[in-house]
């Protein structure tokens, strides 16, 4: 069942045959799931065992955040923007109690968005199996471990067997050499990739992300490459856990003990991609090639560098992105040979599990320098922590002076579903992950971009090639 | 589970690359109960004007439309959010079986959980059959799972739905997973003792 011991064996192939129990005679393994993270939406799921008379089998394996329908500009349900949303805040409390699950409701000093606060608990270790019925589950890969989005169904299915049917996916290796330039960061490397490779170009596949460039990323920037690998519609981001990884783990709160540690450690080095191991796609970038980018359309493939501009729909190979590319055009306002620098913004947002830990709130404030945002901008931390941390750090303090509203953590414009969203019409430079039509309200016009890019337009009021504006970037 | 053994229908062709699961059913519709139905929220803001009426334009407002049970997609459909409330939608809105290139890993997932049956057809036939269905509206599609094949209207033949075998007989028989899962309990305690023995921080 298990592949001989000699075969080459990727971090992906390593974890799964950990977490195999069986396999089924027609195909899938029926894989043991360490972690299961719970939020607001997951009462479907709770709905589903209530009716069959089940509660959740490993109370202590799961644990629940409260984070997409949190108010941000508050601590109590009564603080959300609509009576039904904080009934949906009020659910999951009640769910999570009858359930017996330890979680972090909203006023608690640990709550976030699910995926900040999974790593910084100590939750997310290597060499684990962890779901979350949540696309970006993928972020938390970036430990080494498999982690990926299910839906309410394959969670009640964890909730009550602590298990999962699932296909081996294929593993596509994506390797970044080079030196990344100033100003470019993890979410510049995965907006290139994503415009390289396709929204679709990584299904059925894991990501696991390889090189100099990933090697020498911090946790943080980890954690955002592996979170925009479902953009490309990988459903598993991965890096291998390195000393990075384990100095990033110690000492945290469900982290293996100081006497475990080190037999954890040992462990955990055997988890790197054999040498000779097979992959079923491979794909290079050149950190030197890539700048920092922005899209221009309402699919995260949509992504050019800031000096570049809107295409003209009718360079693209096939009739089927022809026609998809006008539709998004025309949604954004734009015209084929626009110039993306210098476009004038209504909104900025700073967020989101893909860029809101404190490594990017200290990259946006670096990009202030002493100036004013022109345009409303919010910041919304990642985490309780996150955003303590940026209070003792000083950030906060310089983003209220700089004109910021400096929010509460949770999905807030992201997800849009929490009352912050952008109105019809409004442009909003975003360093969240999806700039689908209508994704932060109805006919709001989002850009991706990096933290450091958000933050240089909120100043200008336009998207802004921060190479050039004497903002922190030569 | 409702079980998805054959279909035979009149198929709406849902335009557009890359439809996310926000497209499916917009976000802010996911606190609703199921029991009050999820039909109602499906496509629902691209299938109405900036005003809020329902846009004739979009293929499923068309006359006829309401009895077809299959929809024709690009690629890619269902990428984005892991909402199983797209899924919801789709179903309660009454189709069976989606065709297209390609589709969200989560969406292919979810729909197989809800016996909503998602259908891998080359891309080149999927233009043959929106060019076709653009000609002549009422062209009949049969999804046959038990004998795992689509037969196409006009001369566009019949193709093999490819599916995994443990998706397939779930779906065919209508199987509940979690009662299933529950007949190899003694092998998930036996590895669950040996993984929590090996990792304590796990059960903590």
């Amino acid at each position: 069942m298990k592949a001989a011991l000699d075969t080459p064996r990727t971090l992906l192939g390593k974890i799964w045959d950990e977490h195999e129990i069986l396999r089924h005679p027609s195909g899938p393994s029926l894989l043991y799931i360490d972690r299961d993270m719970i939020h607001e939406g997951s009462f479907h799921a709770f709905a589903d065992l209530k009716a069959r008379g089940l509660k959740p089998r490993r109370p202590k394996q799961i644990f629940g955040v409260a984070d997409h329908y949190v108010p941000t500009r508050g601590r109590t349900a009564q603080d959300a923007a609509t009576p039904a949303i904080a009934r949906m805040i009020e659910t999951f409390d009640e769910n999570m109690q009858w359930g017996g699950v330890r979680h972090f409701s909203l006023s608690d000093r640990r709550q976030g968005i699910v995926h900040v606060v999974a790593p910084e608990q100590g939750i997310t270790l290597p060499g684990l199996t962890l779901v979350c019925s949540d696309s970006h589950t993928s972020t938390q890969g970036a430990l080494g471990s498999i982690a990926f989005g299910i839906g309410q169904s394959e969670n009640a299915h964890v909730l009550a067997t602590q298990t999962l049917w699932q296909l081996r996916p294929k593993v596509m290796r994506v390797t970044i050499d080079g030196v990344l330039a100033e100003g470019v960061t993890a979410k510049d490397v995965m907006l290139a990739l994503i415009a390289k490779i396709g929204a679709a170009g990584a299904g059925g596949y894991a990501i696991e992300f390889a090189g100099s460039v990933v090697r020498g990323l911090s946790i943080e920037g980890r954690l955002t490459l592996c979170n925009m690998s479902i953009e490309a519609a990988a459903r598993f981001g991965m890096v291998a856990p390195d000393d990075t990884t384990f100095a990033y783990v110690r000492g945290r709160h469900y982290a293996p003990s100081e006497q475990e540690w080190e037999g954890a450690v040992a462990y955990w080095r055997t988890l790197a991609s054999d040498e000779g191991a097979y992959f079923d796609r491979e794909v290079h970038l050149d950190a030197a090639e890539i700048a920092p980018m922005v899209t221009w359309g309402t699919s995260p493939e949509d992504a050019v560098a800031i000096d570049g501009l809107v295409p003209d729909p009718a360079r693209f190979d096939s009739a089927d992105r022809r026609k998809s590319a006008q539709k998004s055009l025309d949604y954004m306002g734009l015209k084929p040979g626009m110039a993306l620098q210098g476009l004038a913004l209504d909104k900025v947002f700073i967020g989101s599990c893909t860029n809101s830990r404190i490594e990017d709130l200290r990259s946006a404030a670096a990009m202030i320098k002493g100036r004013k945002a022109v345009i409303p901008s919010i910041i919304v931390p990642g985490s309780t922590q996150v955003r303590e941390q940026a209070e003792a750090e000083g950030l906060a303090a310089l983003f209220r002076d700089a004109g910021f509203e400096w929010r509460e953590s949770g999905c807030s414009m992201c997800a849009a579903i929490n009352g912050d969203v952008i109105g019809p019409g409004e442009r909003c430079a975003s360093t969240s992950n999806r700039n689908f039509v209508g994704r932060q309200g109805p006919g709001a016009r989002t850009h991706l971009v990096s933290p450091a890019m958000a933050a240089a337009a909120a100043v200008t009021g336009c998207l802004t090639d921060i190479r050039r504006n004497g903002g922190g970037v030569a | 589970m409702r079980a998805f053994v054959r279909e035979a229908s009149k198929v709406v062709v849902i335009p557009g690359m890359n439809c996310d699961t926000d497209q499916i059913i917009p976000g802010r519709f996911l606190k609703s109960d199921r029991a009050q139905g999820y039909g109602q929220y499906l496509f629902h803001d691209i299938r109405r004007t900036s005003a809020g009426a329902l846009d004739e334009a979009f293929p499923l407002n068309q006359a006829g439309a309401e009895t077809a049970t299959i929809l024709l997609v690009e690629d890619n459909f269902g990428c984005g959010s892991s909402r199983e409330g797209a899924v919801y939608a789709l179903v309660d809105h009454g189709i069976r079986a989606v065709i297209g290139p390609s589709f969200g890993d989560i969406f292919y997932n979810n729909a197989l959980k809800n016996g909503l049956l998602p259908v891998r057809l080359p891309s080149e036939i999927c233009h043959s059959l929106a060019t076709h269905l653009a000609h002549a509206k009422d062209g009949e599609v049969v999804v046959d799972l038990q004998a795992a094949e689509v037969v196409l209207p006009g001369n566009l033949g019949t193709h093999p739905v490819v599916i995994d075998a443990f998706a397939r007989d779930c779906i065919l028989r209508g199987l509940d997973e979690i009662d299933m899962t529950f007949t190899f309990m003694e092998h998930i305690q036996d590895f669950e003792a040996k993984r929590l023995a090996s990792h304590p921080w796990l059960d903590r």
